[in-house]
This record gives structure tokens, C-alpha cells and sequence, in this order.
């Protein structure tokens, strides 16, 4: 494999290399085997590879290239997917115990889409247990280190996902976003993380935590990466009833057009109190920079934000209690053994199975839910969630796009959160906003602390307006 | 009431009871400690005048494209026909104890 080819790392860097015979998937798929076997052992983003699989996969692309056929957009691109994402015959843990073991039948759509356009998959990503979690520490099969500071978090639940882009172990991946789960790990590791409008992409084999907010979306080293692959994905499917029949455009070919001339609004509720010193000089300077291309930059105001996380914690654990209910023991993962009754035999796997966080947000949802609580909570927090979504809906009549920090912080230590959920679920507190509207969103890096860890800026666009958002991401890429 | 008694250890009980959770008595007290913890802070949700917002359950009820608020339910409703689904021996493979046609599981009545 040439050196250009294998320093840029790029989707189509890769994809043309291989179809001018300057490398084949196979050494590409090898490159990125061996960075695993070197890297990983320290970083932990693996929960399992296939080598086998993946160099049969890459043997295909190459008998494509040899007899001159064109190569489909992903060809020879070394993958890595979420573990809450099915491929038929493949571990599927979502990070948990009460899935070991569990090999499902059937490919998640995403996924297939990847399959068919040439991917090529390297194995399957830690996470934060069903993916309920800022740090990765929620993991039953233990944290994922950072690769720009091991002793601090890759972010969560996608934590796997982004440090397997950043730490150069695949050049794109694919993890899933409930209330921040890609934008806010992207943030911690310095990489692209895309949170696609909901409907854009398929859910059908995506292991549910909560199915009103539940995203699929990709990870790359750049937005034109991320763009790419997102195009790929994206689509109507007609597996997921909530999935869009809008056509998905060509994401690249508007990714240079610049930002002059857009509106972009900086909304003050995210630069408030709890914002870092450090994040806020970052993100203000990516501003400034998107104002010298062209931009109109407005300040705008998103007055419900305070309310998100609170709103957010209730309705996404009130549908986690329903989804979970269905690992029980019955028709897949673990049983516990030796119940003399059913009702013994579901609770003691359940007790085996889930980890506190899961534990914790089931039993808030139930509560929410339950008699003589679900006005005073459930059906309140759906109230204020329209009001929220409301805010962008108006905010949108202004501008074109919302520019905010992705996270209040950089990446903080492992350990430093894990006793206090409350503060854990403040990690969230800018992009739970989004989950809620439906909108999209992108994290672009923008910077670093005087420590050297990732900044990332978050890129708010409508409903089915990733084009703005990728243009905006590629502004500020390119300054 | 104090703001930290909201859960109630009988509360806790009575919750995972209707979750299918067995909690420990260590677990029992940490958890009514979260659930006061985070239900402490979701309170502030009621500074809020909600009287007159109908509440929202799907992203599809808000759907904005190009900026312009679609005021009715994009829904659509597929055809009601017979669709390919999994093949049962793939589906049983998974399952922990089997006959090949059904799931087996302990007793459900006590008797």
C-alpha cells in the first residue's frame, strides 16, 4: 500500500487506491488489523474482531478491482459498529452481561447498507450497557480509554466508536445517539460524529434503550467522511414505520460551497454557567472563524433549555423500562439457572444480567410510569418536550444553523463521575436538546485544552437539513 | 415532606417489583437514593405552565422541513399484508431452553 494512501486514512483516498491497483482491501484490511492488535490492548474499543471475516469481505472488493468493475463508495473501508447494532451470526452485547453469548439472526439495515456498498467490518464496539451512559464506564465488559489521555473517558455510550476513528483503528464507524451518545464521545476524541434527523436512518436492528430518541449515525476522521457514509446509510426502509420516505441528497456534492451568507445562531442558554473556561474560548473562536468565511453569526435565544435533561431523563428511561422488559430470560441471552418458578426465573436473570445504571434507569422509568405518577412526570415531560422542540422550530425561522459547544467539558478522568448520576447526566446537558426535537446534529472538532484534549462544536440543523450542517462542519474543518 | 424522602424504601420495593428487578438490600438503598436524587432535580419541570401544550410522543407530530412547521401528522399507514419474517429454527437457536417449536421455562402457577 502506498504511504499517501495509508497517511490520509480517507474513504476515498482508500476506494480509489484500490481500484487504481496502488493497494488492495486485503493489505488495508491487514494495516488496520495489525493497529488493533497494537493498540487496542490499551484503549479497549474492541468487544469483538473477526479477522477472518474481515479478510474474506476485502478478498471480494479486490476480485471487483481485478476485473475492473467499479468499486462501490465504501470499497476496501475498514468498519468498526456499535455492539448494539446486529450483523446476522455476530456477538451482540449492547454492553451487557444478559446478552453474552447472544448471536442474532438478522442484520441491522444500517449495517447492510455498509455491507453492500463494500465495507469492510473489523469487529464489534464497547459501549455504555444499551447504551445508557456519558463515560463508557457503563460498559459490562469494561471501560474504553481515550486514546488522547488514557486515564480519561472516551466519551458515551458511543465511547468504542469514537476512540476506534480517533486512535486510527478504522476509518469510520457507526454508533447510535439518544441523547448524545455519538456528538458527545466524538467531542471527547477529536473525531466527526454525526447525529442524523430522526427518521433519516433506519432503526430495524438497532437494540432499543429509547425508541422515540433512538439515532444511528457515523463516526469519521472528517466531515467529508462522515457525510459520505451517512449517505450510505441513510434511506427509507420499510422495517422502521418512523423511517423518512424523503430522498436522501448526495451529501458531498454541497460540502464546498462555504458559509457565506448563512445565518448561523449562537444560542446564550449554551454559554451560561457550567460551561468550561477552556471550551467556551474554543468554540468562540470557531465562531469568529465561520464569521470570517462569510457567516452571519446571530445571537439567539432557545429558552426552554434549561429544562432538557430533566425531560429527557424521564421520558428516555420511562420507554428504556418498557424496551427492557423484553430480556427475561425467555427466547435469547442469559437464563439464570435452577428457578423453580417463571416470575423467580425473570428476576433473578434480570438481577444477574443488567448493571446498576440499567437497573437504575428501569426503576425510574417504571416509576414514572406508574400509577399516580405519570401526569405529575411522564405527560409532563412529553408537554415540556414539544416546548423545547418548539424553541428550534422558531429559532430555524431566523437562522439556518445553530452553532453550541458539544459538551460543557473536555474528557474528564475515569472514575470522576461514577458515583454521582446526576453530575454524569449533566455531560449531556447540550446535546439531550436535539434528541428531543428530532433535529440533527454534528460534532466538528474545534480546538483543544492546554492539556491537549478535544473540543468539539456542535452544528444544529431542521429536520432533514444535514446538507447545511455538513457545509457548516466543513467550514470549520477547513479554516 | 422532606425533598429527599419522595422514594420511599416501600416505593423502591413496589417499583422493582413491577420492573421483574430483585434488589439487594444494599442495591434497595442506593437506588432510593438516585431515584431522590434525580427526581429532585426532574422537579423543576413543574415552574412551567404546561396547561395548554399537548404533549409530544413522536418527532413525526413537530416535523419541520426547510424551516416551515408540518402541522398535521406526516403518518402513513402500510398495507396490511402477510411480509417474509425470521425462520423459526434461526429464532430458536438463540433461545436458552427449547422444544424446537416453543420456548420452555419453569412453572408459571404454584401449586
Amino acid at each position: 500500500m502506498s504511504t499517501t494512501a495509508t497517511a490520509a486514512g480517507s474513504i476515498e483516498g482508500i476506494r480509489s487506491a484500490i481500484a487504481k491497483g496502488e493497494t488492495t482491501a486485503k493489505a488495508v484490511t491487514e494495516i488496520y488489523q495489525a493497529r488493533i492488535a497494537g493498540e487496542d490492548p490499551k484503549i479497549h474499543a474492541f468487544l469483538s474482531v473477526d479477522r477472518e471475516y474481515a479478510l474474506a469481505q476485502a478478498v471480494r472488493i479486490d476480485d471487483l478491482a481485478a476485473k475492473g468493475d467499479s468499486l462501490p463508495k465504501l470499497a476496501g473501508v475498514p468498519f468498526g459498529i456499535k455492539d448494539v447494532l446486529t450483523l446476522e451470526g455476530f456477538a451482540a452485547t449492547a454492553g451487557s452481561k444478559i446478552l453474552e453469548g447472544y448471536r442474532p439472526p438478522y442484520t441491522a439495515t444500517a449495517v447492510k447498507k455498509l455491507a453492500d456498498a463494500g465495507a469492510i467490518f473489523l469487529g464489534k464496539l464497547n459501549c455504555d450497557e444499551f447504551a445508557m451512559g456519558s463515560s463508557n464506564e457503563n460498559s459490562a465488559y469494561g471501560p474504553v480509554h481515550n486514546p488522547h489521555a488514557l486515564d480519561r473517558v472516551p466519551g458515551g455510550s458511543s465511547g468504542g466508536s469514537a476512540a476506534a476513528v480517533a486512535a486510527g483503528m478504522a476509518v469510520a464507524t457507526l454508533g447510535t445517539d439518544t441523547g448524545g451518545s455519538i456528538r458527545q464521545p466524538a467531542s471527547f476524541c477529536g473525531v466527526v460524529g454525526v447525529l442524523p434527523t430522526y427518521g433519516r436512518v433506519s432503526r430495524y436492528g438497532l437494540i432499543a434503550f429509547a425508541s422515540s430518541l433512538d439515532r444511528i449515525g457515523p463516526f469519521g476522521a472528517t466531515v467529508r467522511d462522515a457525510a459520505t457514509v451517512l449517505g450510505v446509510i441513510a434511506g427509507h426502509d420499510v422495517m422502521d414505520a418512523t423511517s423518512s420516505t424523503l430522498p436522501v441528497p448526495d451529501y458531498t456534492e454541497s460540502l464546498d460551497r462555504g458559509v457565506k451568507g448563512m445565518k448561523l445562531g449562537v444560542p446564550r442558554e449554551y454559554f451560561a454557567e457550567g460551561l468550561d473556561a477552556e471550551v467556551r474560548t474554543a468554540i468562540e473562536a470557531g465562531i469568529e472563524k465561520l464569521r470570517a468565511a462569510g457567516a452571519e453569526i446571530r445571537p439567539i435565544s432557545l429558552p426552554h433549555t434549561r429544562y432538557a435533561i430533566p425531560t429527557y431523563y424521564v421520558i428516555a428511561t420511562a420507554e428504556a423500562s418498557a424496551n427492557l422488559a423484553r430480556f427475561d430470560g425467555v427466547r435469547y441471552g442469559l437464563r439464570a439457572p435452577q428457578s423453580d418458578t417463571l416470575a423467580a426465573m425473570y428476576r433473578r436473570t434480570r438481577d444477574l444480567g443488567f448493571g446498576a445504571e440499567v437497573k437504575r434507569r428501569i426503576l425510574l422509568g417504571t416509576y414514572v410510569l406508574s400509577h399516580g405518577y405519570y401526569d405529575a412526570y411522564y405527560k409532563k415531560a412529553q408537554q415540556v418536550r414539544r416546548l423545547l422542540a418548539e424553541d428550534f422550530l422558531a429559532a430555524f425561522r431566523e437562522v439556518d444553523a445553530i452553532l453550541t459547544p458539544t459538551a460543557p467539558t473536555p474528557a474528564f478522568k475515569i472514575g470522576e463521575k461514577s458515583d454521582d448520576p446526576v453530575a454524569m447526566y449533566l455531560a449531556d446537558i447540550y446535546t439531550v436538546t436535539a434528541s428531543l426535537a428530532g433535529i440533527c446534529g454534528v460534532s466538528v472538532p474545534c480546538g483543544k485544552s492546554r492539556e491537549g484534549l478535544p473540543i468539539g462544536m456542535q452544528i444544529l440543523g431542521r429536520h432533514f437539513d444535514e446538507a447545511t450542517i455538513f457545509r457548516v462542519g466543513q467550514a470549520l474543518e477547513s479554516a | 415532606m422532606p425533598e429527599t424522602e419522595r422514594v420511599s424504601p416501600a416505593d423502591v420495593r413496589r417499583v422493582a417489583e413491577l420492573a421483574n428487578l430483585d434488589l439487594t438490600a444494599d442495591e434497595e438503598g442506593r437506588m432510593r437514593r438516585d431515584l431522590n436524587a434525580i427526581l429532585d432535580y426532574v422537579a423543576q419541570l413543574g415552574e412551567l405552565d404546561t396547561a395548554q401544550v399537548e404533549p409530544m410522543a413522536q418527532v413525526s407530530e413537530v416535523l419541520a422541513v426547510s424551516g416551515e412547521p408540518v402541522s398535521e401528522k406526516q403518518s402513513v399507514l402500510r398495507e396490511d399484508e402477510v411480509r417474509p419474517c425470521l425462520d423459526r429454527a434461526q429464532v430458536m437457536a438463540s433461545a436458552p431452553e427449547t422444544d424446537g417449536v416453543f420456548f420452555k421455562v419453569p412453572k408459571v402457577i404454584e401449586r
